[in-house]
């Protein structure tokens, strides 16, 4: 666990690196003129992963105690919300107005978000695993590893995403 | 020092904890900029500092007291049986410990679905306690040398003896430095 921390530390923080490297060495304003960020859509999107979170975290408690319907529907919300935070970036890239290839700013916005999207996707695929799983009655009260494994999986996306949202849109 | 992703809870735990330094930032940020830069700075000070002093759950505890039955001398024997073992010979007067470890494929390991192989080898583990009443009968990892291993932690053998193939065999050889044997 504390490779994969490590190595997800050096990947985000070469990205995040590049970042502060275009917005504080170099100057560039951010979002350069004239274009803007979609600052909204990406606080629904903020909102619904974590509530997805907290699905998540209902999903392995109801496990924990037994509870395989609980679990099955926090999966399945998880599931769903992590699904529409996906479509909802797909959207913002559609609507953006700006391409990789318009400069620094465009590129590591990019880069950041879609290193970002791409820990969604996986997390998406380990919870469709998961979700069927659970429906074939693999989890129960004593056995929940892979529950619990892909819970912290999860988690860890959320935190990625909190400190890209903040400082790639908010700061 | 604490590792955030330790489990599930502590993960979401340490979500809260980042969501509620990413709005303190932001709000030092709005009111001025090298503000929001100070805070960032504390923030971060802050998380080390709760990574490396936060206890660890269940650190403090005492260590458990580990007592042995076993008389003095008593052989020890451990006997690796694969799942679909029907029953087990063991040296007389030795005390016994059953391990049938949990064999998964590649696939299964990989995605983690060794449940069902779980419930083989407990059916196994069953069958064998139920002919086998003087022996103590534990289900493995799905992996036969790393379930080795484990029992090993808390079962001092004298020696293991597999019943499997010569692959198996093999693997337990290279792991543990116990006399190993096909049973």
């Amino acid at each position: 666990m504390y490779l994969f921390i490590a190595s997800e530390i050096m990947l985000f923080g070469s990205f995040f690196t590049a970042y502060f490297f275009v917005r504080i060495v170099n100057g560039v304003p951010w979002p350069t003129p004239p274009y803007h960020l979609p600052v909204f859509v990406a606080t629904i999107n903020t909102f619904i992963l974590m509530t997805s979170s907290a699905t998540m975290h209902w999903a392995t408690t109801s496990i924990k105690r037994g509870n395989v319907w609980g679990m099955r529907a926090g999966l399945l919300l998880t599931f769903l919300m992590g699904l529409s935070f996906l479509i909802g970036q797909l959207y913002e890239y559609m609507r953006v107005g700006f391409n990789t290839s318009d400069g620094a700013f465009p590129t590591i916005f990019f880069c950041l978000t879609g290193l970002h999207s791409c820990h969604v996707f996986i997390g998406l695929a380990i919870l469709a695993f998961m979700t069927i799983r659970a429906w074939r009655g693999h989890f129960s009260a004593e056995h929940h590893h892979g529950v619990e494994i892909g819970g912290i999986y999860w988690h860890f996306v959320d935190v990625m995403w909190i400190v890209v949202f903040t400082t790639v849109y908010i700061l | 020092m604490r590792n955030p992703l330790r489990s599930e809870a502590e993960a979401y735990r340490f979500l809260g904890v980042v969501i509620v330094g990413a709005a303190v930032i932001i709000a030092g940020a709005y009111i001025n900029r090298w503000l929001g830069v100070a805070v960032a700075v504390i923030a971060f000070a802050w998380l080390g500092w709760w990574l490396m002093k936060e206890p660890v759950p269940g650190a403090a505890d005492p260590p458990p007291v580990v007592t042995s039955r076993t008389p003095p001398g008593m052989h020890r024997v451990l006997v690796v049986a694969p799942p679909g073992t029907e029953s087990v010979r063991v040296p007389d007067g030795a005390e016994v410990l059953v391990v049938v470890p949990a064999l998964a494929s590649t696939g299964e390991s990989y995605t983690g679905a060794v449940d069902d192989r779980r419930h083989d080898a407990e059916a196994t583990a069953a069958t064998i306690e139920s002919r086998l009443p003087e022996a103590r009968v534990e289900v493995g990892a799905d992996d036969p040398a790393l379930a080795v291993e484990d029992a090993l932690r808390v079962f001092g053998a004298d020696e293991v003896l597999v019943i499997g193939d010569e692959g198996m065999l093999e693997a337990i050889r290279r792991r543990v430095a116990l006399p190993v044997s096909r049973a």
